[in-house]
């Protein structure tokens, strides 16, 4: 998911013209990059930084799903949540092998997570507090990164774009998944319904500031869209995903949180589309900069982990030394 | 830092009759883990029927710099195609 709102991607680069230019004709011609091509700095640097966060986005974002796993409110619930959470990690190993072969190491990445270093996406520091909030979470969370994932299927790195292929196959029923939760509750009690409300107004604005600042707001967007590794800019990816939601939340008798919610005609080049209204972006850089509710849990839940798999990874290393000296001593 | 485990190449045949094909890779400290790894990760939507890991160290690749003077040679070679023989059309299709 949720590589979108790249944080902090620096282009820059020093190669000199030519090799830029050569660089540059490869992609206008669509040919896709492969790991040991020749390629300016800034592009690798680029893809590190955002197929990382992208892989720690998958991984932390097992997180706030993984929380109601054991509570989900019925065996088949239980086992569709249980089967998108473990989706959600082979997402983030599919993304952390795609940065490896740009020569950072999986070791590298991790610490990186864990000291606080490297970024994910900040929808992950809010808390999934209701059964309602999973099935907010498939829909508009997982909706959300489809919109952004789609065109990096297209992505002009090679493996990027075939993690992504993968990626897409799978997140389809995730937002399903969530949708049929939604909707379930929506047809419920009053209760169930209010839930379903109180989910959607906390997780709305989070869901389309998942898309990243506004395209005048976005530094490096430019170099990241001319290299093809962006095929559309934040603000067009928001809008699609906007106008696909809205219908939804309709249907379902659920109102969206936003009361500056306009039909425009105009937009979309006069095919008309929905104009939100002004998103808070203190609210967002908080969050990013580790002011969200579940900033300090989410790194300590992750730190856990690795910790108490350190003997599970040495006994690994151990197992496996041991097989092979014994195969050594049998040939 | 913490040790690196090996790293595995990914192998699967879809199906019997097709060939077994590259579909990404994974860490893990031995061959048994790694087929035990490359399941749960490549194969959790009926993906195939086999896998094959190797490991990624054991791969001999061309040198993409060299692309030129590798398969370049081939490009002139037209004779080698069926298009450059001149049949008439009276002989049917060959
Ligand atoms: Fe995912
Ligand atoms: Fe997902």
């Amino acid at each position: 998911m949720y590589s979108q709102g790249l944080i902090g991607a620096d282009g820059r680069t020093k190669e000199d013209a030519a090799f830029l230019a050569a660089f540059q004709a490869r992609i206008d011609a669509e040919e896709k990059i492969e790991p040991k091509d020749a390629m300016p700095e800034g592009y690798r640097r680029t893809l590190i930084r955002q197929i990382g966060q992208h892989a720690h986005s998958e991984i932390v974002g097992m997180l706030p799903e993984g929380n109601w796993i054991t509570r989900a409110p019925s065996l088949r619930r239980k086992a569709a949540l249980l089967a998108k959470v473990q989706d959600e990690g082979g997402h983030g190993l599919y993304l952390y092998s795609a940065a490896e072969t740009l020569g950072v190491s999986r070791e590298e990445m991790t610490e990186e997570l864990l000291s606080g270093k490297a970024k994910y996406s900040s929808i992950f520091n809010y808390p999934t507090l209701s059964w309602a909030d999973i099935g907010i979470v498939g829909w508009l969370v997982d909706g959300a990164a489809i919109m952004n994932q789609i065109p990096l299927c297209r992505c002009s790195y090679g493996p990027y774009a075939r993690a992504m292929i993968r990626v897409c196959k799978e997140e389809s029923f995730h937002q399903r998944q969530g949708y049929e939760i939604v909707m379930t509750l929506a047809r419920g009690t009053e209760a169930q319904k209010a839930m379903a409300q109180d989910a959607l107004n906390r997780w709305w604005w989070p869901s389309i500031m998942m898309f990243g600042p506004h395209d005048s707001e976005s530094a490096h967007s430019e170099q990241s869209m001319a290299w093809k590794i962006k095929r559309f800019s934040n603000d067009a990816l928001r809008q699609k995903f906007i106008d696909a939601t809205v219908p939804q939340a309709e249907f379902l008798g659920l109102t969206v949180p936003d009361p500056d919610m306009v039909w425009d005609e105009g937009l979309n080049d006069g095919k008309g589309g929905y104009r939100h209204g002004p998103i808070d972006w203190d609210e967002f850089w908080r969050v990013v900069k580790g002011g969200g509710v579940m900033n300090r849990d989410r790194i300590k839940a992750r730190k856990k982990a690795w910790d108490e798999g350190a003997w599970v990874r040495e006994a690994a290393r151990a197992h496996a030394a041991k097989r092979a000296a014994r195969k050594m001593a049998a040939e | 830092m913490a040790e690196a485990t090996a790293l595995w190449e990914v192998f699967i045949r879809p199906r019997n009759g097709l060939s077994h094909r590259h579909v990404g890779s994974l860490h893990a400290a031995d061959e048994v883990m790694a087929l035990q790894a490359a399941r749960d990760v490549y194969t959790r939507r009926g993906e195939g029927n086999s896998i094959w890991v190797v490991p990624s160290s054991a791969i001999t690749a061309s040198d993409p710099d060299h692309a030129d003077e590798m398969f370049e040679p081939t490009a002139d070679k037209i004779y080698r195609h069926p298009t450059f023989y001149e049949i008439p059309d009276e002989v049917g299709h060959m």
